[in-house]
């Protein structure tokens, strides 16, 4: 089937809202038909991912549009960029990359885009609502708004984020259609101990556990608690979409999509997909496979996170990837309680959470015992970290994938406690036994 | 469509992004990331973890499983195409318009594009690694 395309559509490609609007139709049309959509769907919100400076072309497409006189049809939210335009002294790019970084950041704002400058846009009063049209950019909030607000958007790469954004329009296919959003795999977590599942520290394993063995495929997790947190299916779904493409999990009684396993299954009236197993226990839903959470898989996973798993000394810590919350903020107020951290400490943010927290006054209590709060943008996308080469700690599964091949530094992963009392004095404090199974 | 002839497999794409291209077969066994595992400056691949870790694929016919991780990646293939480091062209495992956004928006731009095709996976286990592959226009691909 072609692509069909309104009126209205076939008049924004002619031009009729300005040069820019049509170069960012032809892309979005050039990305319906390379993935075989059969029409565009009209969308109500955008997060673009494409105002982080890897290279003069960003900024060459960005400037393109202001230029053709482009501005943005829908409320739209911007990433991080390379730059902390908050505090400029902390990224130590050279001058032209600076000036590059900051122009590619500015052409998105006099796109019309809000500057937000944050990979979780959720977090600063931007929640679509269940079943609503949106082309989102960035792994992690691709995740987030799909499987956590129940939203729909494909996994939107740079430059087709801002088409979409400009033209108001998306390519009609995958997650943007209902019955491509059921799950096909279940993963059963009811064998996971109930300690370990409280604990902000699993979820981060458990999503680089579910990237690497389901890469792009859907599942629905059964037996996490009801009471799992916000920032706990944030940090699944960031590492998920680190080690695989996960841009949409289910968890049963907790995310929207899910009330039951039963609910969100393939079932036989949709397309039929390989592997059955175990039909008698999800009645209707004959088409899907079953995994059960085992201690080796997760133990695996967890291993992973860390390239320096020996090691007894850290050089530094980033905490933030996805962007530190209101409540991580407070929890890591509570960890420190006033005392000073022995090496460099960073904390990534959006601008919007800093002034909430510059009210509360938590961010002065921070910096007083060390933590530099960097805001805009984060330490694994431009160059934040002292030195070239030492031990990162973190307790994001997304630093602890990205870090080594972004900032050169090996990675040690814990939890928010391990790297706080790490930090004090450089030794490495670990809780193994929470993971004991 | 395969035809097996004496000394080369002819294979057919689905060009995501047309174009003819020939360069040597560079077989990833691992889906990437372009961000945070391709430099687009000297076009090796700088994630320690990926098993072709340091390998270059510049002027290479890249064969990608599958894409994984960041939507930065169109992003890594358009600097790639500046740079003049990108592959000859990519056959992909999986149709994604992460990377082939980056050869669409180059177009836009006035950069040299690549052809990105997507290939079966049956197709994917005949292709042997550095065999010199050629695309031709319809996505026809000659592995010799």
């Amino acid at each position: 089937m072609p692509l069909h395309l309104t009126q209205i559509e076939r008049e924004l490609l002619a031009g009729s809202s300005g040069e820019a609007t049509a170069m960012c139709m032809r892309v979005v049309i050039a990305a319906a038909e390379l993935l075989g959509a059969e029409s565009l769907v009209e969308i109500s919100s955008s997060h673009i991912d494409g105002c982080l400076y890897h290279g003069d072309g960003g900024v060459e497409f960005a400037e393109a549009l202001v230029k053709g006189g482009g501005q943005v049809a829908v409320p739209t939210t911007l990433n991080v960029g390379a730059l902390d335009l908050l505090h400029p002294d902390v990224v130590q790019a050279d001058a032209h990359n600076t000036d590059m970084a900051r122009r590619q950041m500015e052409a998105y704002v006099a796109l019309g885009a809000q500057p937000t400058f944050t990979c979780a846009p959720y977090q600063v009063g931007h929640e679509p609502k269940v079943g609503e049209q949106v082309a989102w950019g960035e792994s992690n909030a691709i995740a987030f708004v799909n499987s956590v607000l129940g939203a729909r958007t494909e996994r939107y790469g740079d430059f087709l984020d801002a088409c979409c954004a400009l033209t108001a329009r998306a390519p009609f296919y995958g997650l943007h259609v209902e019955e491509n959003r059921k799950a096909t795999v279940v993963v059963d977590a009811t064998g996971v101990p109930e300690t370990l599942k409280s604990r902000d520290v699993f979820y981060p394993v458990l999503g680089t556990w579910l990237g690497l063995e389901l890469g792009s495929e859907i599942s629905v997790i059964r037996g996490l608690p009801s009471t799992t947190t916000r920032d706990q299916l944030k940090a699944l779904g960031a590492a998920g979409a680190s080690s695989g493409a996960v841009a949409l999990f289910h968890v049963e009684g907790v995310t929207p999509e899910a009330p039951t396993v039963e609910s969100i299954l393939k079932s036989a009236s949709d397309r039929p997909v390989a592997n059955l197993t175990d039909e008698s226990s999800f009645a209707g839903a004959d088409l899907v496979r079953m995994i059960e959470l085992e201690a080796h898989g997760i133990q695996a996973a967890l291993e992973r996170l860390s390239t320096a798993g020996d090691t007894e000394r850290i050089d530094a810590v980033a905490l933030g990837s996805p962007h530190f919350s209101d409540l991580e903020f407070r929890a890591l107020h509570r960890c420190l309680r006033g005392r000073r951290v022995g090496v460099p400490f960073y904390v990534c943010t959006a601008r919007d959470t800093l002034s909430e927290m510059d009210a509360a006054g938590i961010s002065k209590d921070l910096r007083e015992s060390g933590v530099e709060i960097v805001a805009d943008t984060c330490v694994v996308v431009t160059p934040i970290l002292e030195a070239k080469v030492g031990v990162l700690m973190t307790n994001s599964g997304k630093f602890a994938h990205y870090g080594p091949s972004n900032t050169g530094y090996d990675v040690l992963y814990g939890s928010l406690e391990d790297c706080v009392e790490s930090s004090i004095t450089g030794s490495v404090v670990r809780n193994h036994e929470v993971w004991t199974w | 469509m395969v035809k097996v002839g004496e000394l080369s497999i002819e294979l057919e794409g689905r060009p995501l992004v047309e174009g003819q291209a020939r360069g040597p077969l560079l077989k990833l066994t691992r889906p990437i990331s372009f961000w945070g595992g391709v430099d687009p400056v000297s076009g090796l691949i700088v994630d320690p973890r990926h098993p072709e870790f340091d390998l270059c694929i510049t002027g290479t016919v890249l064969l990608i499983p599958g894409a994984v991780g960041s939507s930065s990646s169109s992003a890594i293939l358009l600097e790639l195409l500046r740079e003049g480091t990108a592959p000859a062209a990519i056959l992909m495992g999986k149709a994604d318009a992460i990377l082939a956004l980056g050869s669409i928006v180059g177009l836009e731009l006035g950069y040299a594009s690549i052809p990105i095709l997507e290939v079966t996976r049956t197709d994917i286990a005949r292709f042997p690694d550095r065999a010199d592959v050629c695309i031709e226009a319809q996505g026809r691909i000659t592995v010799n």
